[in-house]
This record gives C-alpha cells, structure tokens and sequence, in this order.
C-alpha cells in the first residue's frame, strides 16, 4: 500500500490547522470589513428609529399595498433559512457521505437568517413599541392574543424553528467545541469548556451524541416544512385575489428550498475563499449541491407553471387581473424573476461544467436569490396593488427608509456571521476526521488496516 | 335590547356628489391628508364614493357608488388580527380598538373592500381646525388601523337616550353623518331587529344587492340596484 495514504498524526494536525484557519488569525481585512457593515447596519438602525417615531408614510406603502418590502424581506429571509437546516438533516439521514463539510456552514446560516428575517414583522408593525401585545402574558384585563391569526401561527412556528435550528447547530457542534478546546489557550479555552459540557469523546458519549443527532435530523425536517407552510397561509388564508390559493403551502416550501440552496452555495463559496478551505471544499459539493439546485429549479417552475395555468384556464377576473399586470405595471419583475429562477439556471445547472467551476455556479446562485427575491415581490405587492375593487388600485415603489432597512438586514446577517466564523468551528471538523478515518488505510504497528469506506470518485479526500 | 343595525344604498338616488365623505370627516376626526399623499393613495375617509365609467369612451356616463365599512355579518377583518384590536360587537357591528391595535395592516389586507385606512403619520389639525374636533371620539395616533363604525357615538348616545327615557328607539332615530347628509335620501340606515323599520323594507326589495356577495362576507350594507331605460 502506498505511504501516502497513511493518516499520521502529523496531517492530523495540519487539517486541524487548515479547517479551524477562521479561528486562529484574525486579519485586518476582518475588522474593516466589520467596520463597514457595522455602518451599514448603524444606518438602519437609524432609519428604522426615524420610521418609528415619523410614522409609516415614510415608506412607499399605501392603500391598497398595505405590505411592502418589508414583508418581502421577511419572506426572503426566513425562505433562506429553509436549506440549511433541511438540507444538513436530510443528508446526516441519508448518511450522504459528502455532507461532512457543507453541515455546520449550512446550519448556521439557517440560525442566523432566522434571526434576521423573525425582526422584520416586529419592523413592519405601525406601533412596534406595543409589540409585546401578541405575547400571551397573564393580564388582568384578561386579553389574550388572537390564535385564530395566521400571524399568530407565524410567530410559534418561527419561534419552534429558531430554538430548534440553534439546538441543532449547537448540538452538532459540541465534538468540535471540545476539539478547540482541547487546541486554545485563554478565554477560547475558559468559552470552549463551558459550550464543550465536558465531552472528552468516549465511547458513550460518541453514541449518545450519533443518537441525539439523529433524533433532531429527524425532528428539525417536518417544522422545517412547516414554517414555510404557515409563512405561505399568511398570505393564503387571507381574502386577496393571487394569494388565496391552495397550492401556496408546497409552493412557498420548494420556493425556500430553491433559494437556501443558492443561499448556501454563496456561503459556501465565500467560506472557501476567504478560509482558503479548498481542500475541504471540493468541486464535488458544488457538483453536489448544484444538482440539487437544478432540481429545485425544476420544481419551482413547475408549481409556477401550475399556478399560471388554472388561473389563464379559469379567467375568474379578480385572479386574473393579478396575473395580467405581471404584463404591465410589474413586467420587469416578472421577466427577471422568470430568467433568473428557470430560464438561465435550468439549462446552466444541467452543465457539468457550471456545477463544477465554482465562480459559475456561485454566479448561478445569485442569480436564484435575485430571482426568488423578485418573486416574492410579485407575490405580496401586485395581488395587493390589484385589489378586487378596481376603483382602489394603485402601483406600489419602496422609498430609501425600506431600501436602507434592508441593506441593513444583509449587514447583519453577514455579520452575524463572520462573527460566528471568528469564535466558533466553521467546519465540522470532528465529522471530517471521522470520514477520513474511514476512507484511509492505517499502520497499526507492522499491519495495514484496510479502510472501511471508498472515497468518492471524483474531488473528495483530496487532504492527503 | 337587541339590535342588527343596517345600511341600505338605493343607487337610483345617489348622484356622486360627496356630500357623504364631507360629513363623515366632520364627525370622526379624520385628518385631511392633501393633495400629495391623497395621489399616493393614502386618503383616511372612512367612506368614499367609487366612480366607474359605463364604457370606455369619452362620453361614457359615470357610475357612482359610495362604499362605507361593510360590517360584515363573517368579517375577513376580525379572524386576522392577532390581538384583537377588531372585533364583533353585540349589536352585530364591527368594532375597532384603537388602543389595542400594533398596525399589522393585516385586516386591510384582509378586507375585500379596502375600507380600511391606517394612520401613516400622527395628523395635526392646524388652529383653528382643532377646535372643531368631535369630543365623542378619539384622534387616532400614528400607527394604527381605523374605519367606519356606523357613526357608534351616535348609536350610544340614542340608546342612552332611550333607556333614559324607558322607551324603544325610534326607527330613523339613529343616524349616521353620511346618512344624515345625503342629499337626495340615496343612505337610509336603522335596525333590522324591527321589521317594520324602512331598512327592513329596503331589506325586501327586490333590487338589492350585497358587494362582492361571492365572497360570503354577508355585509350588512346592501346596495339597491339603479334601474336603466327612459329617462333614468
């Protein structure tokens, strides 16, 4: 057998250095580019506390497009955070054996669009100092909130999905938390022993673990769905022609799969940049991952498709006044949602080629964010703009306040985080080790033992 | 005592002049907005007058009709909002709580009539305007929801008045601003708990018809058809 496939303790390390590169060094080029979004965000802030206290006219809002971009954002948020989760419990069910570096990066973009996107409806609200009033406290009046409202429905699906996705994150995260640990000096080490819980990887604890993971796989997938079912019934539920419709809940779902696909992709892709993780971040997760892109594009046109057909079949005027000022006032929407979700990914994604070059099919994913950005758009401001009374209809533009909030939510996220990518292990160093244990021969003395697993064919393993 | 208060809007009368709109902002408070947010789509009445065109030609005759709050006997309003700031009360009207609402804006969403206005600033009333402020309601802040309420001051102040006086009300006692106003009698309001009230008979007539009845909202404003032919 050839030395080179050897795991000695050496290249033990030095993937240790290379996957935990984010912790070690913290470079200039970090704290400027903290520095700027760190503005960016400030100016929102700002923005917002002036929204506050002025009123919501300062928005584009109107009669009858009560919801704007805002809406769309939170939509556009909470549909990101649809992969990451989804995609690490489906692929540690499957025991794809590919998924090892994609999970935690996946897991935490989830958490932290999530984050993001749960501000926005408390943003949006015309008194969000009396927010607390959708809270079920004990009063003496004796009100309650109103269990009936979609959006009551929102805030305990979203709420359920935070605490599960930071669970499931955090979870996964505990044999790499006690690896740095072990590897840290000063506060990291003080930080790392408290998140670690003592784990020192035992064998109990090693099982425990493969057992606790498991359950929150299985667990985390049905609220996954859930949560974007019950963002779609915000809109379904609700008396507005192009909204009521009993195709939303799935179509909602695939839309938010298709969007945190790219979403990870892009992550992805810059985590591999900026980390230098090329070696654990292969073309063939690209590959991987942009197959499934493809699918979801597939599937996202198809439920578009659907969706078009009945209602030009049908001709109920009220719907089809909706889908007839996608040709007109909301025509640029339309065409760039259409190109950039299903017309240029589709036949892209079918390439090889584009899969496996990381700038295309970074540029393809972008691409699907500006689409499904677009798309949602359409969704919450045309069926709004064209009411059932036409004497009402009016068009819908946002102003800089919900454009500046909005930017500011991409500077949170981002710094949400490259803080996270600073503390804590980007990569799932433990489940990398452990792949590599089993695709990789070792010396036991004078004997050689066989690996209990084959490498992929092409891309994986190429840490030597 | 119960009541199921009612609107009739016999469209043969009604001529589009506004007079309406005018009185209905005299009564509740409601902040003129200008010119420039007016184009925005940003008008606070709590009834206007829709007016469409009966062909697309320039010598089209204009169609008016004057939309209120429906009260919606299954009101698509009240099942969305989360804290219920809008709500059924007894005597069958829909209700707001402005001091309950947080400004979702998810019933105006919700209202297939878009007679749903939102306070997207805190209006002032330049002096000497203020002084004719209505006492029997409140100036809303900035941020929340509100609508027509079928002039409810002025149903609580004939109620009290009748139970004062141990009496019944009188059918055409209660009469909102709009109603009270319109020029040519198109408005006619009054309970329809009493059959022999003129709203229980406009009730009956065979012209009536509801707005949007397809949605299964039943409003309680009711439209009398306009008749066409020979000098109509």
């Amino acid at each position: 057998m050839s030395g080179e496939h050897l795991l000695a303790r050496t290249d033990e390390a030095q993937l240790f250095r290379d996957l935990s590169r984010s912790n070690q060094v913290t470079t200039w080029r970090w704290f400027a580019g903290m520095g700027i979004l760190a503005l960016v965000l400030l100016w929102g802030i700002g923005v917002f506390v002036y929204m506050m206290t002025t009123g919501m006219g300062v928005t584009g809002l109107n009669r009858p497009v009560f919801w704007g971009v805002l809406i769309v954002n939170f939509v556009f948020w909470i549909g990101l955070s649809h992969s990451g989760t989804l995609i690490s419990a489906i692929l540690r069910l499957t025991h794809a054996t590919w998924r090892a570096p994609i999970l935690r990066a996946a897991e935490a973009m989830t958490a932290f669009s999530l984050l993001v996107g749960a501000l926005f409806p408390l943003i949006h609200l015309g008194r969000n100092w009396r927010f607390y009033y959708t809270i079920p406290y004990p009063n003496e009046r004796g009100l309650w909130p109103n269990m009936r409202s979609p959006l009551m429905w929102d805030a305990v699906a979203i709420n359920t999905y935070l605490l599960g996705s930071l669970t499931f994150l955090y979870v996964g995260m505990i044999p790499d938390l006690a690896l740095l640990r072990d590897n840290s000096t000063g506060w990291r080490r003080k930080l790392y022993s408290i998140l670690s819980l003592g784990f020192r990887g035992t064998h109990a604890e090693w099982r425990r673990y493969h057992v606790a993971s498991t359950f929150f796989a299985i667990l985390i997938i049905p609220v996954a769905v859930s949560v974007h079912s019950i963002v779609s019934w915000d809109f379904a539920m609700a008396k507005v022609p192009g909204w009521h419709s009993t195709i939303f809940a799935p179509y909602f779902v695939v839309g938010a799969i298709f969007s945190g696909i790219a979403g990870v992709i892009l992550v992805m892709a810059v985590l591999r940049r900026v980390f230098r993780l090329e070696k654990a971040l292969t073309p063939l997760h690209f590959d991987n991952l942009g197959k499934l892109l493809c699918t979801m594009s597939l599937l996202w046109g198809y439920f578009y498709f659907t969706e078009f057909l009945t209602v030009w079949y049908n001709r109920n005027p009220e719907e089809w006044e909706v889908f007839r000022s996608y040709g007109k006032s909301f025509l640029p929407v339309f065409l760039l949602m259409i190109t950039c979700n299903f017309i240029v990914p589709f036949p892209l994604l079918c390439l090889r080629r584009v899969r496996r070059s990381v700038p295309a099919i970074f540029g393809v994913s972008l691409l699907v964010i500006v689409g499904m950005y677009s798309e949602r758009v359409l969704i919450v401001v045309a069926s709004l703009a064209r009411r059932n009374d036409p004497f009402i209809w009016h068009n819908y533009f946002p102003t800089w306040v919900e454009l500046s909030i909005t930017a500011a939510s991409f500077a949170m996220f981002t710094m949400l985080y490259m803080v996270f990518s600073k503390i804590f292990p980007i990569m799932a160093i433990s489940e990398i080790k452990e792949r590599l244990f089993h695709t990789t021969e070792r010396a036991i003395g004078n004997a050689t033992a066989e690996a209990i697993a084959r490498v992929e064919e092409h891309g994986e393993g190429e840490v030597k | 005592m119960k009541h199921r208060w009612a609107m009739a809007i016999d469209l043969d009368r009604c001529t589009g002049c506004g007079a309406c709109v005018v009185a209905c902002s005299a009564e509740n408070n409601i902040p003129v907005v200008g010119e420039e947010e007016a184009a925005k789509g940003r008008l606070m009445h709590w009834i206007r007058v829709n007016r469409y065109w009966e062909e697309d030609s320039p010598s089209a005759r204009a169609v008016y009709l004057p939309v209120p709050c429906m009260h919606c006997e299954r009101a698509p309003c009240e099942i969305v909002c989360p804290v219920y700031a809008t709500y059924h009360n007894e005597d069958g009207l829909n209700a707001m709580v402005y001091n309950r609402c947080i400004g979702t804006r998810y019933c105006a969403n919700n209202c297939p009539y878009s007679v749903r206005v939102f306070n997207w600033y805190d209006y002032k009333w330049e002096k000497p305007l203020d002084e004719q402020l209505s006492p029997d309601l409140s100036v809303r802040s900035r941020g929340v929801m509100e609508k027509c309420s079928f002039c409810v001051q002025r149903i609580r102040r004939v109620k009290d008045k009748a139970a004062e006086e141990g009496r019944k009300i009188r059918d055409g006692e209660v009469q909102p601003a709009c109603v009270q106003t319109c020029p040519p009698g198109a408005l006619v309001f009054g309970d329809l708990e009493d059959p022999d009230s003129e709203i229980s008979r406009m009730f009956r007539d065979p012209r009536r018809f509801r707005l949007f009845e397809h949605l299964g909202t039943e409003p309680h404003v009711v439209y009398l058809k306009r008749r066409k032919g020979a000098g109509v």
